[in-house]
């Protein structure tokens, strides 16, 4: 099978008699949930770029209603397109992301599936809490392609085998067979210029990152989820920091 | 004017915009997610972010003419503003709306409007500039030439 060279994955055409088509490859399927329109489109194009076929749905309730795990309506024939990870946003109206981990981590049927959380503000307690709910990642925003080439990393390796591998051959061929999602991933055609981050030993804040050394208290707001709050030198704002703000030199 | 003249304008420009702090690293990002398949994403999602702006500037002039102002309404949106002119690279009006949100918390309604003021007006500056920007791009490829990238060390 290997004797054509690249990669299985994304052929289309025939090799030895069995048709390859991008339904049968292991791409990746996300779903993104935000609430601004600009969020997603940003978010839909960095994950196409990384080869991931993308469902972008502009609230927890629509993100619920897609994987059928929403009470009122029920969509059974969408449990097919099987998802491998959720991208939520943290503060949307109505059901913030924070509920929506929960509610997937409650549900038998999707509790596997990783979730990471996106968020502006970079809070500490905020990533402590998603993190202890099972979250596996928490990105600052704005996102950027080494955050989304970072979550490929993981799900290429353990987690996604790991889900996989419990699926079993029956399901896959379920998938296969209805998988007619509109999203056609582009081929990553830019020549990448060097992201430094993705050079860094741990990108990704541990889950339970130690506290680093900040003057300020932290301020909690618990009533409102998105009220403003002070901002921590947390792991990953440092790591933020380090990698990308102030004025490019030019 | 040939295409070299253009194109050199473009990136003087260009770099103009991010020595004087009205575009950050993040633009930078969105432009190397435009590629050949996806030629246009950059006016796309600017353009989103143009028409998101636009109403959301309406609702908080709105909020803050209201006798009572409900201050978790005007800060929502100035939220909303600040994450979106941040995932476009918009520094100046990300900054802005930073200030913003301070004295939403602290419940100034004047403050609020001289900040309301301040978002618009910066807003408006960078809405003018992309503009400038993306005219130089299609005069560029309208006399067949392509379009600089700059490299930037981030």
């Amino acid at each position: 099978m290997a004797r054509n060279g690249p990669t299985w994955r994304r052929r289309t055409e025939k090799v030895d008699g069995f048709e390859l088509s991008p339904s049968d490859s292991e791409e990746v399927h996300v779903l993104a949930v935000d609430d601004s329109l600009v969020d997603r489109k940003v978010i839909e194009r960095l994950l196409r770029i990384s080869s991931c076929k993308v469902t972008a749905v502009d609230s927890g309730r629509r993100a619920l209603q897609f994987l059928g795990l929403d009470e009122e309506k029920s969509n059974t024939g969408f449990q097919d397109l099987k998802v491998d990870l959720i991208i939520t946003d943290y503060c949307m109206p109505g059901m913030s992301g924070y509920e929506l981990l929960k509610k997937i981590k409650e549900s038998s049927a999707f509790r596997e599936i990783p979730v990471v959380i996106m968020s502006s503000e970079n809070v500490l307690a905020r990533i402590d809490r998603c993190l202890e709910e099972g979250a596996e990642d928490f990105i600052v925003k704005p996102v950027k392609l080494s955050d989304v080439e970072r979550l490929k990393d993981y799900m290429t390796r353990d987690v996604r085998d790991g889900v996989r591998n419990r699926e079993g051959i029956n399901k896959r061929k379920q998938r296969d067979s209805s998988d007619e999602l509109s999203s056609s991933s582009s081929p990553p055609s830019i020549s990448s210029s060097p992201s430094s981050s993705s050079s860094q030993p741990s990108p990704s804040p541990s889950p339970s990152p130690s506290p680093s050394p900040s003057p300020s208290p932290s301020i909690l707001s618990s009533s409102a989820p998105c009220s403003p709050s002070s901002t921590l030198d947390s792991p990953t704002r440092r790591l933020k920091m380090a990698n990308s703000d102030g004025p490019p030199s030019i | 004017m040939e295409v070299g003249q253009m194109q050199r304008r473009l990136v003087d420009y260009t770099k103009s915009l991010f020595m004087e702090g009205f575009l950050d690293s993040q633009f930078l990002q969105l432009q190397q997610l435009q590629d050949e398949n996806n030629p246009d994403f950059v006016v796309e999602v600017v353009s989103l972010f143009f028409e998101d702006s636009e109403k959301l500037l309406n609702e908080l002039t709105r909020a803050l003419d209201q006798t009572n102002v409900e201050f978790k309404k005007v800060d929502a949106h100035v939220h909303q503003l600040k994450g979106s002119s941040s995932s476009i690279g918009a520094q100046r009006v990300k900054n802005a709306c930073i200030a913003f949100r301070n004295f939403c918390e602290e419940q100034n309604t004047e403050a609020c409007m001289r900040c309301l003021q301040q978002v618009k007006q910066e807003y408006y500056l960078v809405k003018n500039k992309l503009e400038t920007m993306f005219r130089l791009e299609q005069q560029i490829v309208a006399a067949g030439g392509s379009i600089p990238i700059i490299e930037m060390s981030s």
